[in-house]
């Protein structure tokens, strides 16, 4: 019987210390799995290289994001003043860029801090109510001493014999399919 | 150059302290040529010079400070540098001597027949007058006296393993929390004193703050530049690896922003206000060819920096740092320069050879003192508790 049919959706195994958690996830991949994850109770260091992660894309996002809301802010200002609605204001000529300069600024840094929050919760898909690894009991330990890996069913390498057992080689212990009852 | 492995001392620390104390006193030496061939000018020149460089020791005190009350861990390795700088800042006071002769030159406020006729300087007589401007600039001396030998002073009885490591470093944040704020008083004044009341009808609260901006700038640069050339002799390079000037270029493109920030805001407020008292300033330096020193440093001193240091890749280049690091020491020396000389070249720049000479002059015994004083103690804090996960130290 297939995965799909049986509702398994993923695979999780326990490992010792961090330092068996970050080889581990070297060597997952190495094995050539995507959709995996590390789970630990505290940040562990190198652990986005050891996982394969790339250099997250959020900081030319909020640079885009810096790019829009000064250039609309300077663009909007610029717009009303000399065309829409030229008003001499203490003498000073109509386009009097350093009066626009704080709201440029502001909407800068006001859309690059909006890109910025939305986008590093976009990028780590949350809000997310729900995760195949919280089918297991063993994993509530992740809050005090586990170190978990878990491979996801979306992974196109997953099969669930398979890869418990490559788990298992790799030092995993307390292997758990993880499967919706 | 050389270093032991074990205490972090240099064994051999090159030429290049020699190097720069010839330089200082050839430099001393054609300044004094200056002085007696045209002293307003040389004044001028030495005044910018004394501020360049008491700016950067200045700079060495606050980060000493700021690393201390945070508690910061990645800066462990390099905070010696500052510290060395903050050691020099006392004996900046035997190159002051030259102002205090030049100050009838210097400040429009000392001539007793300008104030006579001046209802705006009869009103601010109570601060400027000549005895009690150099009460105040005794006064910075002995603040930054004190507070340099307490720090450093602690530093080293935390290297030699005298106490215990909480009751020094609680030491070292007793002694820089009210630090930081006689640190911000003494700037503030000082900058009042030495640079804004070279013109003494013009006043902006924001000034201590622009200077300060400025100066911590030139710090980190001076900072950044001598662990490259460190690293260019082989030494500290497994200490002090690139995660750290990385961190450290981090801090110039913020205070690059914040040099900006402040200078913005001096220009933008009196801009609008457009009270001629005020404007007049800017007016000086918009004159002539003043006019180009203002916008070289607009985007010399921020614009493009900002661009160069906003992606990953440049701060993460020793090459590219260097040659940004020494573009911005030249930069802040444009930025006193068109602080200082429009008071003496109203109507446009007028670059002499003295300004290059007290420069050297000045700046040469510096680098020697620096450079003796970094052979003298260890390279790092060797017995601070977070050297360890400050040599560790990666950024994400």
């Amino acid at each position: 019987m297939s995965d799909a049919t049986q509702n398994i959706e993923g695979v999780l195994a326990e490992f010792k210390s961090p330092s068996d958690l970050y080889h581990a996830a070297e060597k997952v991949r190495d094995a050539g799995y995507k959709n995996f994850d590390c789970h630990s109770p505290f940040p562990i260091h190198g652990m986005d290289g050891a996982m394969g992660l790339k250099r997250s894309p959020l900081g030319w996002i909020v640079g885009l994001a810096a790019l829009v809301g000064t250039s609309s802010a300077l663009g909007l200002q610029w717009w009303a003043s000399t065309i829409e609605y030229p008003i001499i204001i203490s003498g000073k000529p109509f386009f009097s860029f350093q009066a626009y300069l704080p709201i440029t600024f502001a909407l800068g840094v006001l859309l690059s801090a909006f890109a910025a929050l939305i986008g590093m919760l976009v990028l780590n898909g949350l809000p997310r109510f729900f995760h195949p690894v919280f089918y297991s009991d063993m994993f509530a330990k992740v809050t005090d001493d586990g170190f978990f890996v878990s491979v996801e069913a979306a992974d196109p390498k997953f099969d669930s014999n398979q890869t418990r057992a490559f788990l298992e080689s790799i030092g995993g212990t307390n292997v758990e399919v993880l499967q919706k009852s | 150059m050389k270093i032991d492995s074990q205490t972090y001392r240099l064994t051999d620390p090159g030429k290049g302290g020699t190097i720069a104390l010839v330089a200082g006193i050839a430099g001393l030496i054609l300044s004094g040529v200056g002085y007696v061939t045209n002293a307003e000018q040389f004044f001028h020149s030495w005044l910018v010079a004394f501020v360049f460089w008491t700016t950067i020791a200045l700079g060495g005190l606050c980060f000493t400070m700021i690393h201390h009350l945070t508690g910061a861990n990645w800066s462990v390795v390099i905070r010696r540098l500052p510290e060395n700088l903050m050691v020099i800042l006392p004996f900046m006071i035997v190159f002051v001597i030259p102002v205090l002769f030049g100050m009838h030159d210097l400040f429009h406020w000392t001539h007793a027949e300008a104030v006579e006729n001046d209802a705006l300087l009869q009103s601010k007589q109570g601060y400027l007058n000549v005895p009690f401007f150099m009460i105040r600039l005794a006064g910075y001396f002995v603040v930054w006296f004190v507070l340099s030998r307490l720090l450093f002073g602690l530093t080293r009885r935390q290297d030699n393993g005298d106490g215990t490591h909480d009751g020094i470093i609680k030491k070292m944040r007793v002694v820089s929390a009210p630090g930081m704020f006689l640190f911000a008083i003494t700037l503030t004044f000082a900058s009042f004193d030495w640079l804004m009341s070279l013109d003494p009808h013009w006043y902006s609260t924001i000034f201590g703050v622009y200077i300060f901006s400025g100066g911590f700038l030139a710090m980190l640069c001076f900072v950044t530049l001598a662990i490259l050339a460190l690293h260019k002799n082989g030494v500290l390079v497994k200490e002090i690896t690139k995660e750290h000037y990385h961190d450290l270029a981090k801090l110039i493109f913020a205070f690059t922003v914040f040099w900006g920030y402040m200078a913005f805001s001096q220009y933008f407020l009196i801009w609008y206000g457009n009270i001629p008292e005020e404007t007049v300033w800017f007016l000086h330096r918009w004159d002539g060819t003043w006019k180009t020193v203002s916008l070289i440093l607009v985007f010399g001193h921020f614009v493009i920096p900002f661009f160069l240091l906003f992606p990953r890749a440049p701060k993460r280049s020793a090459n590219w740092l260097r040659g940004l690091a020494i573009w911005l020491l030249l930069m802040h020396w444009a930025d006193l320069y068109w602080i200082v000389m429009p008071t003496l070249h109203k109507h446009g720049v007028h670059l002499s050879w003295i300004d290059p000479v007290t420069m050297i002059g000045i700046g040469g015994v510096f680098v020697w003192f620096f450079w003796n004083r970094t052979a003298a103690v260890p390279l790092i804090p060797t017995n601070d508790p977070g050297l360890a996960s400050s040599m560790k130290f990666v950024n994400s």
